[in-house]
């Protein structure tokens, strides 16, 4: 069976669970014979983390036309896949309208054209500069979906997240194929209860024309339902899971520890969707209780100011820690030194962090307000906005080694039970679904 | 008797730190790293080639030209001399050259350039005696008069410098200590005896500081005639004792570069005020001994030179700020209790203003301002860096 699916760039490129869920489903795919044509958006000129290296591939022309290329890829990241695609677009994941804007500012050139100079890349480009706004460069990369149409072999289209949406249904129209569309947030979780009207619309225009949506969790299946109105029986829920090739890695690291002091983490972007605030409040509460815990958010987003503030507000300077972005060898190493991992979300669609935690022996509180928290037994959860329930419970679990072991010891157990492996078996039976319709 | 001309320049570097410092750092107990030396080294280069080096030079010239008319003042922090010291020893050689002539005030200040004259009496007292000390070892003079980091003034600070034995002390010329007098006088710090004040006359400083250069003023540009025909409407119409022209020294070459012509610029000046002879330069300690005192002038709320406020705001003006401030005053005791020079020198060297002067989120032209002195990206990122190394520090600390 082949697919052209529409995604985002793998890890450690990429920044957030995205590029990781791509990663974790495509290789567990490939296992089960599906040929994977993936299709990613990069600029040209960028650097690519993921050391794609490509054999036998021709530099791509970059004015207007696509130069059919075989992008045969060699190297341990992408050589699942059956191809590799990038299209030259400004279109990054978890993009706000606003974000997008600020992005596109920093990667103009100095003549204005919004252009990263010129590097030897294998980039499929078309006519025309990136979208000035993020409408504008979804719908430019849409035609990347009719390109590929024309070009490529599949027998079932799959698009990552509503940016992509759009390119999805143009290699539909053209190829009359089945599209499934995967929906890994809504906007409903990003912007709370403001959503962006265009970008709603748009993710419920890919759900309307696609012939199956995927979802990460029952709970985003629900408010697919009732804020979109799509047929309940149109949606399948498919759990994210996470990697579990470096566990061995893992246990050799140990618990590297420099100091005595019980270590909080917050990993995961900086941005009102995943309640940061909430995580700085109770930081405060607990700290009057045991003054000598560190807390430690580790991240970036559009909130980050904002908390680097409020923990000065809150006189935690001596307590509390911002490492910033951290790419994969540091996440490894700050979870190695880390006692407890909280994910206070505001509206988590699943959450694949905690999973990750749980990987390095880690006790986890949870928000109820998330998916990952349906499939999580023996967790302690918490509503996002209950502050003083997530104090307690981090004072309760920082001062009761018992506790936190019987916690290791079933989220070890639950790890079991959670894999990619079960998540592509439930794709592919999804794939054939469509493919007989 | 002429009006006074009455120069005054301020010669800071601080110690900048070492934006690598990241959160896996702390714990790691190493002081070495806190600053970013090779940063340091290079700055001090510049500007020793830009500023310090050709005006020192200019200054030596048109001090010796004058006939021992030509007067001026300098106050120089103790991190400006270490980095002398350390990076271009050269420019501490030109800096005695100029002291040499007898034409050349140093001033006093507080060593590390810090605000403990706000938060920790105790600390200001020290670090003035320090100051004083390396005054005296580098210039072979005593100081008599004193400026408190950044201008910053009240009726407190006033107090504590007659305490310390000053003759007289300089403050910036706002409308909140004149209160609508005017800075072209003498006068007398309220509540104190002995000691005098002289206040910056901002308008005629700034002009060369700040607006030289600028295409949009409606003064561009400011030649020597021009500038000093508003001087002498000044003395005419408003009667003024003395001028006060005080300054940031890097004016000179490094905020105004030399294509700006403000080195040619300053020397004409120099050169017409002196033929018209109707003109005397001073410096600040004979200004104090020569005029009256033209009245008290009270300070309650404190003053400086910095921003459009010209108050605190540059270094409190956020939580930022005011968290960052707490903390590494909240470590004296440790530092001090744990009798190690090193790191008590170290813990000092984290109280100049300029750490958190970078962590300002003042927008507009203050924000530029603090923009231009910052190494940082951001205030936000400063705050981090200098969070993780003071983090680091107090736990060097209580390891002792």
């Amino acid at each position: 069976m082949k697919v052209l699916m529409f995604g985002w760039e793998f890890p450690p490129h990429i920044s957030g669970g995205l590029g990781t869920a791509c990663f974790g489903l495509t290789k567990e795919l490939s296992k089960l014979d599906v040929e994977i044509t993936f299709v990613v958006p990069k600029l040209k000129g960028e650097l690519s983390d993921a050391p794609v290296r490509l054999v036998g591939a021709k530099d791509i022309l970059n004015s207007g036309k696509i130069d059919n290329t075989q992008n045969h890829v060699a190297n341990t990241a992408s050589s699942h896949l059956l191809k590799y695609i990038k299209i030259n677009s400004s279109l990054r994941p978890y993009q706000n309208v606003e974000e997008y804007k600020n992005y596109v500012e920093t990667i103009k050139g100095e003549d204005g054209s919004l252009q990263v100079k010129q590097n030897k890349s294998n980039l499929i480009d078309f006519s025309g500069d990136y979208g000035p706004d993020l409408m504008s460069e979804v719908v430019r990369y849409s035609w990347a979906g009719r390109e590929l149409a024309q070009k490529e072999q599949f027998d079932v289209i799959h698009a990552h997240e509503w940016m992509t949406f759009l390119a999805g249904i143009e290699a539909k129209k053209i190829s009359n194929k089945p599209l499934v569309v995967h929906i890994h947030a809504t906007e409903f979780d990003r912007s709370g209860e403001n959503p962006n009207r265009d970008i709603y619309h748009l993710e419920k225009y890919g759900m309307e024309m696609a012939d199956k949506v995927i979802a990460v969790s029952k709970r985003t299946k629900n408010i697919i339902v009732h804020k979109y109105n799509i047929d309940p029986d149109k949606i399948e829920v498919v759990y994210n899971a996470v990697e579990k090739d470096d566990l061995s890695q893992i246990t050799q690291l140990g618990r590297a520890r420099a100091s005595r002091e019980k270590i909080v983490l917050f990993l995961g972007r900086i941005t009102m969707q995943k309640g940061p605030e909430y995580f700085l409040e109770a930081a405060s509460n607990v700290l009057t209780q045991m003054p000598d815990v560190r807390f430690v958010m580790a991240g970036s987003g559009d909130m980050a100011r904002k908390m680097v503030e409020k923990m000065a507000t809150l006189r935690m300077v001596d307590r509390f820690h911002f490492t910033g972005f951290l790419k994969a060898p540091e996440r490894e190493r700050l979870f190695a030194m880390s006692d407890l991992y909280i994910m206070p979300s505001v509206s988590e669609p699943f959450g694949i962090t905690p999973l990750e935690a749980m990987k390095h022996g880690i006790p986890v509180i949870v928000s109820k307000q998330s998916g990952i928290a349906e499939i999580l037994d023996n967790v302690v959860k918490v509503d996002f906005w209950d502050v003083p329930k997530l104090s307690q419970s981090i004072i309760d679990i920082l001062n009761r080694p018992h506790l936190t072991d019987s916690m290791r010891e079933n989220n070890r157990r639950t790890l079991e039970s959670i894999s990619w492996e079960h998540s592509a078996c439930h794709v592919i039976d999804l794939y054939n679904q469509v493919i007989r319709l | 008797m002429n009006p006074i001309l009455c120069f005054y320049f301020q010669v800071h570097q601080p110690f900048r730190l070492n934006r690598e410092f990241t959160f896996f750092e702390i714990g790691s107990q190493t002081p070495e790293r806190y600053e970013d030396e090779d940063e340091n080294r290079l700055i001090m280069k510049k500007i020793a080639k830009n500023c310090y080096l050709p005006m020192n030079a200019l200054l030596l010239s048109l001090l010796k030209k004058s006939e021992g008319k030509f007067k001026i003042s300098f106050s120089i922090s103790g991190m400006a001399l270490e980095q002398f010291s350390l990076y271009a020893p050269e420019v501490l050689t030109s800096f005695q050259e100029l002291v040499a002539t007898g034409q050349v005030e140093i001033l006093a200040e507080t060593y590390y350039h810090s605000l403990a004259s706000i938060y920790s009496p105790q600390e200001f007292f020290e670090q003035v005696n320090l100051h004083r000390e390396a005054i005296k070892k580098y210039f072979n003079v005593f100081p008599t008069t004193f400026r408190n980091t950044e201008l910053i003034y009240n009726n407190n600070i006033a107090s504590m410098a007659q305490h310390l034995g000053f003759d007289l002390i300089l403050a910036e010329g706002t409308d909140k200590n004149l209160l609508g007098q005017s800075p072209n006088f003498l006068y007398r710090p309220e509540g104190c005896g002995r000691i005098k004040l002289l206040t910056k006359n901002f308008n005629f400083s700034d002009d060369i500081a700040f607006r030289f250069s600028n295409k949009n003023w409606s003064e561009y540009p400011l030649t020597s005639q021009k500038y000093l025909t508003w001087l002498e409407n000044t003395s005419r119409m408003k009667k003024a004792d003395v001028i006060n022209l005080f300054m940031d020294y890097e004016t000179f070459g490094e905020h105004q570069n030399i294509t700006t012509g403000i080195f040619d610029f300053f020397e004409e000046f120099i050169f017409t005020v002196s033929k018209s002879g109707k003109w005397d330069f001073k410096t600040p300690a004979e200004v104090a001994k020569l005029l009256e005192v033209k009245g008290t002038l009270s300070t309650p709320e404190t003053s400086s030179w910095a921003d459009s406020e010209r108050d605190l705001s540059a270094w409190t003006g956020n939580t930022m700020q005011q968290a960052a401030t707490e903390f590494v005053y909240s470590l004296e005791k440790l530092a001090k209790n744990s009798h190690d020079p090193k790191l008590i020198h170290l813990w000092r060297k984290l109280l100049s203003s300029d750490h958190t002067y970078y962590l300002s989120t003042k927008g507009s032209s203050d924000g530029d301002v603090h923009h231009y002195f910052s190494p940082y990206a951001s205030p936000h990122d400063a705050f981090i860096i200098y969070s993780n190394i003071l983090n680091d520090f107090k736990i060097t600390l209580e390891n002792q």
